[in-house]
């Protein structure tokens, strides 16, 4: 973890507002950030959440909406909430409980097999099914897997419809959603921060809350502590509706997505791309001909689907810290930050991660999860060339 | 700290895109995308001046396509005859001399070709190495690498919603046209035309000449708004022109429309009591704006902006025709649409030559002043009166998005898909405004909540409409609206035939499902008190 002086703190120039402040600002209206400010509205606390476009445009509203996240420590309680979501949120979420993989080769198969053991240990049932098995209950699949297993655990969402849910729920508690806002520096005073300083002005706070993805970093480092995250693009393709298999949530294959309440197969993989948070500016996540290999692999995980056709693709922005583990974690100063970067995987765990955050703000720790995994610490003394040495760097020009 | 990820010799993320670049089927120097008088005049000039040329043209379509209404708003008005290849290439090639011209100029021409995606290089995808185009004919998809493309998709038209507008036989101006003059396969016998431009006048015009009827000219404005010599054209042809008038439905039966209803409206669209009359034809064309078809540059990243000199959302340009990505360039309908272009194919021509001179780096030499003129008419006003007329006062509620069954209603309300049977709880109705915050409406953010746009005419016959509606909706102008995303692949391929790649072993041999980070996936028991994994051998 690096630690550098706070910079000089400079009024941006600019259309200045009022914004009236809040108790708790959130800088970031991902899934996280949403959720966060969802569970802090609905706790009775005056929340504000910041984002610099429209909420949940970065990789919250891009990704497979995959709710199975067995080894994290708050898979428990995304698995108690996400039934309750449509209820709790006011508003359709498309979640649709159990899960289905499937394994084309041994290697596969040992993957899935750990999902099936971590979620055993945990009290989750899930069965072991051959490739007859799978054939029955996945109309779509075809021969040559060697098996897989269905869970009775997890489900899957619409990205889309949530991060809408969480914002118009924040709203309906009372919360504020300041939309194409941007994030320009922090006020401190007397070792807290005190104010965020945004294109609309100054932004008051006694709390403040960190969940900006890929900006994380370049955002907590305004303020000494810089959390270690590098981005990345990945993506993801779309096909038109087929009839709906029984159970939407069939992935496997090297692939993660679904099929989505209309019918859509939406599926993601492969390779990512790594690059400079610079590079990010002022460019939409653009797809590649990497489709054409995400394509092999769902033409080969539904064969009986093969042809449908793809009507889109698209890609996001994520980020990762050094280990892909979360952080969500207090800073130690000033003392009233809490920051969060899911690693990559963060929209599954949104409902639970809000609540993690809820309770590190109002109550300085988590009740129901043991967050010390997530700890920031664990990135002290972390090489300041950690991108470099594990290779996740910009392609060169030339190779 | 955790173990590292693998690294490749390079030095790069194994799992990362780092060493798999795509792999192209051919190279060539300057590829072409469409074969219009525009493509075909790039094509001849830049053969003609040494260049390795490929020029591409999605025609003659498939019948499948056709009937999917893909790339025009066809409304199933094709004869039998569009399902002959052969005989529709022979069509084609007959309609476009332009074609053999370029093919005897040393063209490599492919005619059932559609490019469906153009790949350049971008900051955060720089695994894409050289520009290439994906394109897909009959056996099978390919990447093509260039050094230079032109962009001459043309045009499509802009879908308007009222009452049986699903009906076969409501098909766009743009489809009608190339029907009748390109393919020879125009089923329709008597047509009423909505919108008086230039665009509609001349498709008009074009229909009666290939033998179709032309009931009427309908237009929801007070004056017909295209060149008067095209006015008096089609007037001397015995067309009417209806203006202050919209069609209020649209009845037919199995085979489509067999009449429709239009209806007197006054100056805020809403139709006038007793006004209603039946005409009796098999298809409407709609003609009320041809939209620029740049679906292609704006899913590779070009820059577009709002012009109405143009014609709406059109490409950033320079006078060489350049867009803001290195190598691409737009020329024809695709780089701006006005009634000076649209009755004079020299425009057309110029573009087409400045942008060759532009790859050739002789610019200078070429007269640059072809600057539009100021739009005869306000089209933010025109295309809002026709919305507000046509789909919002409409009697019933038609379905502005037919794939997705999405209406104005819908749209404005921002209600989610009937098929999740939500039942919104009472004291909180949703609204456009409601998701706005301080921003435009976005109809990317519309699209992902009631799913207009997302179906699979990838939006062709709905994206303006719904636009207009934001617009309508937020109280903003039409420039305002920012434009909703293309994306690859801007033709729906098949998933069998998108398949077949041949991918660089490294991609097949180290495919991960996510980041090949091995500590992501570590469950809690297998850390340690501190966060880090119990088997750790990082020196971190």
């Amino acid at each position: 973890m690096t630690k550098a002086a706070p910079e000089p703190v400079e009024r941006p120039t600019g259309t200045e507002e009022d914004v009236p402040g809040a108790s708790v600002v959130v800088v970031g209206g991902g899934a996280t950030g949403l959720s966060a400010a969802w569970w802090l509205a609905r706790a009775g606390i005056d929340v504000l959440v910041v984002e610099a476009g429209i909420v949940g445009f970065g990789a919250s509203g891009r990704n497979g909406g995959g709710c199975t996240h067995g080894y994290s420590p708050l898979f428990v309680e995304e698995q108690r909430l996400w039934p309750m979501m449509d209820d709790l949120l006011g508003y359709p979420t498309e979640f649709s409980p159990e899960r289905i993989r499937i394994a084309f080769d041994e290697e596969q198969m040992a993957r899935l097999r750990r999902t099936h053991e971590i979620g055993g240990r945990l009290g989750f049932r899930s069965e072991e099914l051959d490739s007859t098995q799978l054939r029955e209950v996945v109309p779509l699949a075809g021969e040559g897997s060697i098996g897989g297993f269905h869970h009775a655990f997890g489900g899957h969402a619409n990205p889309h419809r949530t991060v809408q849910a969480y914002a118009w729920a924040i709203q309906d508690h009372g919360g504020r959603v300041l939309q194409h806002t941007q994030v320009h520096n922090f006020t401190m005073s007397g070792g807290r921060v005190v104010a965020v300083e945004t294109s609309r002005g100054s932004i008051g706070c006694d709390q403040l809350v960190i969940a900006a993805g890929p900006y994380t970093g370049t955002l907590t480092a305004l303020l000494g502590t810089e959390v270690p995250v590098a981005p990345a693009r990945a993506e993801m393709i779309v096909t038109e509706p087929l009839p709906l298999m029984p159970l939407g949530g069939v992935d496997g294959n090297g692939l993660y997505g679904r099929q989505t309440l209309r019918g859509n197969l939406a599926y993601g993989g492969g390779p990512h791309e790594w690059f400079d948070l610079d590079d990010m500016e002022d460019q939409r996540p653009p797809s590649s001909p990497l489709s054409r290999s995400i394509a092999k692999r769902v033409a080969e995980l539904f064969p009986k689907a093969a042809h449908a056709r793809v009507i889109r693709s698209w890609a996001g922005f994520i980020e990762n810290t050094p280990d892909g583990r979360p952080v969500i974690d207090r800073l130690t100063e000033p003392e009233n930050v809490v920051v969060a970067t899911m690693s990559s995987v963060g929209f599954g765990l949104s409902p639970a991660s809000g609540h993690a955050i809820q309770e590190l703000v109002t109550a300085g720790r988590c009740g129901f999860a043991d967050l010390s995994s997530f700890a920031l610490a664990r990135f002290d003394g972390l090489d300041p060339d950690w991108r470099r040495r594990r290779g996740w760097v910009s392609t060169p020009a030339t190779l | 700290m955790a173990r590292e990820p693998e690294m490749s010799p390079a030095g790069m993320d194994r799992t990362s895109v780092s060493g798999k670049t795509p792999t192209i089927a051919e190279m060539t120097d300057l590829l072409v995308i469409g074969a219009g008088p525009a493509g075909c005049a790039a094509a001849i000039d830049a053969a003609g001046r040494g260049l390795k040329v490929m020029l591409v043209d999605e025609n003659p379509v498939d019948f499948e396509a056709m009937n999917n209404e893909i790339p025009l708003h066809f409304g199933g008005r094709m004869t039998g005859a569009v399902r002959n290849r052969n005989a529709m290439t022979d069509a084609v090639l007959e309609g476009s001399p332009a074609i053999a011209e370029a093919f005897e100029a040393g063209v490599d021409v492919r005619l059932g070709t559609a490019c469906w995606g153009l790949f350049v290089k971008a900051p955060t995808a720089t695994w894409v190495d050289r520009p290439m185009a994906g394109i897909a004919d009959a056996e099978g998809v390919r990447h093509i690498g260039f050094e230079h493309a032109i962009i001459a998709a043309g045009s499509r038209d802009m879908g308007l919603a009222f009452p049986g507008w699903e009906l076969p036989g409501v098909m766009g101006a743009a489809a009608a046209r190339r029907l009748a003059t390109h393919y020879d396969a125009l089923a329709a016998r008597r047509a009423v035309i909505l919108g008086s431009g230039a665009e509609a006048l001349l498709t008009a015009l074009t229909l009666i000449e290939a033998g179709t009827a032309c009931a009427a000219v309908v237009e929801a404005a007070g004056a017909p708004i295209g060149p008067s010599d095209l006015i008096s054209q089609i007037t001397e042809r015995g067309t009417e022109i209806l203006t202050d008038h919209v069609v209020a439905q649209a009845e037919g039966d199995l085979d489509g429309v067999t009449r429709v209803m239009v209806a007197a409206v006054d100056r805020d669209g809403r139709h006038v009591a007793g006004s209603a009359r039946a005409i009796e034809c098999d298809t409407v064309v709609l003609g009320i704006a041809a939209i620029p078809a740049i679906e292609l540059l704006e899913a590779a990243g070009c820059r577009m902006t709002f012009d109405a000199r143009r014609g709406g959302q059109v490409p950033v340009l320079d006078s060489g025709q350049r867009t803001s990505r290195p190598g691409i360039y737009a020329i024809g309908d695709i780089a701006g649409i006005w009634p000076e272009k649209s009755t004079d194919p020299s425009v057309a021509v110029a573009e087409a030559q400045r942008a060759v001179a532009a790859i050739l780096a002789t610019e200078d030499r070429l007269d640059i002043s072809a600057a539009p003129p100021e739009p005869a008419i306000d089209i933010d006003a025109y295309l809002k009166h026709w919305v507000r007329a046509s789909v919002i006062e409409a009697a019933g509620e038609p379905h502005v998005c037919q794939c997705e069954d999405v209406t104005a209603r819908d749209v404005l309300e921002v209600r989610p898909p009937r098929y999740l049977d939500w039942q919104a709880p009472t004291q909180k109705p949703t609204d456009l405004v409601s998701l706005l915050g301080n921003g435009p409406p976005n109809p990317d953010q519309v699209k992902r909540l009631t799913r207009a746009g997302m179906g699979q005419c990838q939006g062709r016959r709905c994206r303006e409409q719904v636009a207009v509606l934001l617009a309508l909706g937020a109280g903003v102008p039409l420039a305002g609206v920012p434009l909703a995303t293309y994306r690859a692949p801007v033709r729906p391929i098949r998933l069998d035939q998108l398949a077949e790649t041949e991918e660089q072993p490294e991609m097949t041999e180290t495919w991960e499902g996510w980041f090949g980070i091995p500590s992501m996936w570590l469950a809690p028991w297998e850390l340690g008190p501190d966060g880090r994994p119990l088997a750790d051998d990082s020196d971190d």
